[in-house]
């Protein structure tokens, strides 16, 4: 871990933020969405087709070799980041959103009868909101939600309310990427265990935020991508404990998932390999690592302390902005801030920022039943990563001036 | 600054302030529902057609500027127009933000003003999102809502 956080020297291990956009110097405020890549990142990827490209698992080759031990080492890096303690607990995935519809379709289905009970809050991004209609509509399962106070916080009296005999699963953001609210989830894995209730995680926006220790949390399942915590986009991962996984069926058919096939009888690789059909995303595992370990040098705690530093700036100077009002206002927040301007349509602020050089994300962010919990359609969000500066939000609010002004 | 002015211009900026004909229309011969699904906005149009011709057109909902100034410009420019008349300017209004005719026969009038969207390809369904529901609500696309994405 190093001693002190070298700000400029982090913003240099990231080729894309040294750019002009519409003439101006780029200031990236849209990290909820995805985050950009450090050179170790791009490296490591490069260096697998340079050096490494072969397929996992399956050859006597060097190369083949090379390859398994860099792809399996991936899953050792990424087990010890969120403080899992064994590896086989630990399966690649395409994203977040595949990570989600995995446990949906072989951990939760065959558990399902009609009228048991799926529960979820009300600020979930759409991939924790989909599976779950699908499941629905082919079991006769019904959905709960977890309401949210003004604030953005959960209402956790009637969480305890709603954990039933019924309640098959519960599904909870960690960090929610339209409020950034920080859900109190230790307490919320604690209140369904009581009940013996499992508890899925979308850890999507906490990965990079947050210090995740799984075992601590006592989830039964985290799910997150690896784009959105500077690492490759199409990876992710699941984290599932080993007791669930060991019962679940496959999740899709293919090569590597199998011990032996023949048309009469397959039978079925171990946990995690029975749920990675097919050649996986090599490159992208080996980038997810590198990610996890370049944030893991720089150090957990001091990235969190700079990014609360931003969002508390944010939160103060952005409601100084004549006619700007913040959504959201929980109790703990990280990473992003969203705000409507008054009279102003989130797109037109979006677009003005844009010319600015300012990236922000304008729109639902793929939640929209928690914009209508706001009478909203849509809200301005910035989101920080570790890279960001104090001068972002000098842009930030020099930018929203114009948009008052072409508005006037 | 003098980009976005072209792209914010005074009757765009005007028309968000105070869009024209904008209520419902419980009479209306048709109507039809529009949704832009990259920002959640949705506009209904409504239409009241007699002897094919457009004698009152009326809207409720939209979004950003762009999207509801060119709801209600459109409103203003197609009221009296014949059904026809009315189909070829929703090609020539798209044809001048999708850039796919060079030269244009069609008199698009005060429409010009959004040629400006042009040079910004994500808000071209916000532009044309009205006059999609519009061709909609005229039995031209096939009925249930439309979709920009359809565009
Ligand atoms: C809270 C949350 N959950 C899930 C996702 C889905 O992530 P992905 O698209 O990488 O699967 C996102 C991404 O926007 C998110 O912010």
């Amino acid at each position: 871990m190093s001693a002190a956080f070298d700000l400029e020297a982090i913003r240099r291990d990231f080729p894309a933020l040294d750019q002009q956009v519409h003439g101006r110097d780029l200031v990236y405020l849209d990290n909820a969405a995805t985050t950009q890549k450090p050179r170790a990142v791009i490296d490591a990827v490069r260096n697998f087709y340079e050096r490494d490209c072969s397929n996992v698992h399956r050859g006597v080759h060097a190369l083949s070799q090379r390859a398994t031990v860099a792809y399996e080492s991936s899953r050792t890096t990424i087990r010890k980041h969120i403080g899992a303690h064994d590896s086989r607990e630990i399966v690649f995935t395409r994203s977040t959103t595949e990570a989600i519809n995995l446990v949906a379709a072989s951990f939760l289905r065959p558990r399902l009868q009609p009228g048991d009970e799926i529960l979820i809050s009300e600020m979930e991004h759409h991939s924790n909101i989909v599976p779950w209609q699908l499941l629905r509509e082919s079991t006769g399962a019904v959905l709960r939600i977890i309401p949210i106070s003004d604030e953005g916080n959960i209402d956790l009296d009637a969480y305890q309310g709603l954990l039933g005999p019924k309640t098959r699963l519960v599904g909870i953001v960690h960090v929610s990427n339209a409020l950034g609210t920080v859900n109190p989830i230790k307490e919320m894995i604690a209140m369904a265990h009581e009940k013996d209730i499992p508890v899925l995680v979308d850890g999507a926006q906490a990965i990079s935020h947050l210090d995740v220790d799984v075992v601590d949390l006592d989830c039964d399942f985290y799910a997150f991508s690896a784009h959105k915590v500077y690492g490759p986009s199409g990876i992710g991962a699941l984290y599932g404990k080993r007791k669930h996984l060991l019962e679940m069926p496959p999740f899709q058919g293919g090569g590597d998932m199998i011990l032996s096939v023949r048309f009469e009888e397959t039978i079925f690789n171990e946990p995690p390999h029975r749920f990675e059909a097919g050649t996986p995303n090599i490159e992208g595992a080996l980038g997810m690592a590198t990610a996890l370990e370049y944030i893991d040098g720089v150090g957990l705690e001091a990235i969190r302390k700079h990014e609360e530093r931003l969002m508390k700036e944010a939160s103060l100077r952005l409601p100084e902005v004549p006619g700007l009002r913040l959504i959201g206002q929980a109790r703990q927040r990280a990473g992003a801030i969203s705000f409507v301007l008054n009279g102003i349509h989130p797109h037109d602020v979006g677009t003005i920022l844009d010319q600015e050089g300012v990236a922000v994300r304008a729109g639902h962010h793929c939640a929209q039943p928690v914009m209508q919990r706001y009478g909203l359609s849509a809200t301005v969000r910035a989101s920080f990563g570790l890279y960001n500066r104090e001068e972002d939000i000098d842009a930030l609010i020099r930018g929203l001036e114009s948009v008052r002004e072409v508005f006037a | 600054m003098s980009d976005l002015k072209q792209l914010y211009q005074e009757i765009i900026l005007d028309h968000n302030r105070n869009p024209r004909n904008c209520y419902a229309m419980p009479e209306a011969s048709c109507s039809a529902d529009g949704h832009n699904p990259l920002c959640g906005d949705t506009v209904k149009v409504y239409l009241r057609i007699e002897d094919g011709i457009v004698r009152e057109i009326s809207f409720e909902g939209a979004g950003c500027a762009i999207c509801t100034a060119s709801t209600s410009m459109m409103t203003e420019s197609v009221k009296g127009k014949t059904v026809e008349e009315v189909i070829e300017l929703f090609e020539g209004f798209h044809h001048m933000l999708t850039g796919i005719a060079e030269e244009q026969d069609v008199e698009l009038g005060k429409l010009r003003v959004f040629e400006g969207v042009r040079e910004y390809p994500v808000r071209v369904k916000c532009a044309t999102l009205a006059w999609h529901t519009l061709r909609s609500a005229l039995g031209e696309e096939a009925d249930g809502p439309v979709s920009t994405e359809d565009s």
